[in-house]
């Protein structure tokens, strides 16, 4: 039953997410985290895990949910179902290349699933925000925790050199060197 | 055979040595493909990042099977795709188990502490990435703060927000197409 359920899940997951990488963040964070196979904090984890080793996000997390749930027969089937989408609608895409690629319904649909994009990973931005800054709720008390004003600082720090172009996995090496320097220091 | 064989080999690499997936698997496609292989011409690399975006699924997965069946027909798409994903599948399921041990120190925990901070700093990044390649008109950015809200704020599912903005999407271009005429 697991392996079915990951199976769909993953399916869904390559069905419907555009452009790659993050932009299915949204849609993977929803499906994990509903099915309560990673909570928050394990799938930002996870993220970084995947960031530093090779191949798509999409599926190291399918590879990676799949063997916690249900061993590696697990892994196999939501590898296979993140997939499979793909694969089915490029083999279709490939014989009618030239009728898709003046296709109004794909362009029609592009128009939408852009910026659609964007504003879904807004979401997210604000569902990792949360797991970062305040993991227990907000309220005051997080004003004179030690554990926030560290997160902030070495946020702002990992987002101006992001933002300078330095390797993600650079930026996720100092991240964790900051953070094991501060949880020894402090 | 000897194709098949090659295709799986050479996406293996390319699945092998490309760190983040999407984009940054392009200019190794190109190299491999394209330079070493001669199996698609230079300006197909484009039609294929263009199909990649415009299809569903990891763009790695959409790049491996299209080569592979432009080269080498069903078999090759199969080839080409199994190799794109077999080296990821090997290393995550080998670190899915010595992941738990590690977290277990100290040392580690204060490590990922600050790692989700830097990957918070990451996703901001691919955020303003996404933005800039997206169209700037009014009606983007209504559907751009539409999905944010309903996702956000009034938790609607983000597949139902999806195939909303698609058919949405849909919609106005196909009116605008017929007001046009």
């Amino acid at each position: 039953m697991d392996l079915l359920i990951l199976f769909w899940t993953f399916f869904k997951i390559g069905a419907f997410t555009f452009g790659g990488g993050y932009a299915m963040l949204p849609l993977i964070q929803e499906e994990v985290i509903k099915n309560n196979w990673l909570d928050a904090k394990a799938l930002i984890d996870f993220i970084a895990v995947s960031e530093s080793t090779p191949g798509p996000f999409a599926v190291n997390i399918s590879t990676y949910v799949g063997r916690e749930v249900a061993g590696i027969p697990g892994s196999i089937c939501a590898t296979l179902g993140v997939t499979l989408p793909s694969f089915i609608i490029i083999l279709i895409v490939a014989k009618c290349f030239e009728k898709f690629k003046s296709s109004k319904i794909v362009k029609g649909c592009m128009s939408g699933l852009k910026p659609a994009v964007v504003g879904l990973i807004g979401t997210a931005v604000i569902s990792v925000s949360k797991t970062v800054f305040i993991p227990d709720g907000f309220s005051l008390a997080i004003f004179s925790d030690i554990g926030f004003y560290v997160s902030a600082v070495i946020f702002i720090i990992c987002l101006i050199l992001a933002l300078k172009k330095l390797h993600p996995i650079l930026i996720i090496c100092l991240s964790a060197v900051l953070g094991i320097a501060c949880g020894y220091l402090l | 055979m000897k194709k098949i064989l090659e295709l799986f080999l050479t996406f293996m690499k390319i699945g092998g040595f490309t760190f983040g997936g999407g984009y940054a698997m392009i200019p190794l496609i190109q190299r491999e493909v394209v330079q070493n292989k001669k199996w698609i011409k230079e300006g197909d690399i484009l039609e294929i990042v263009a199909i990649a975006e415009s299809t569903p699924g990891p763009i790695a997965i959409n790049a491996a099977t299209f080569v592979g069946y432009k080269v080498a027909g069903f078999a090759g798409a199969i080839a080409a795709t199994i190799g794109v994903v077999f080296p990821s599948f090997l290393i995550i399921l080998i670190i899915s188990y010595v992941l738990k041990e590690f977290e277990s120190f100290k040392g580690v925990q204060y490590a990922f502490y600050g790692i989700r901070a830097g990957v918070l700093a990451l996703i901001i990044k691919a955020l303003f990435n996404m933005y800039k390649q997206c169209p700037k008109n009014l009606y983007a950015y209504i559907i751009m703060g539409t999905a944010f809200i309903l996702a956000a704020f009034l938790h609607v599912s983000v597949l139902i927000v999806i195939i909303a903005c698609a058919l949405f999407g849909l919609i106005t271009y196909l009116a605008d197409e017929r007001r046009a005429k």
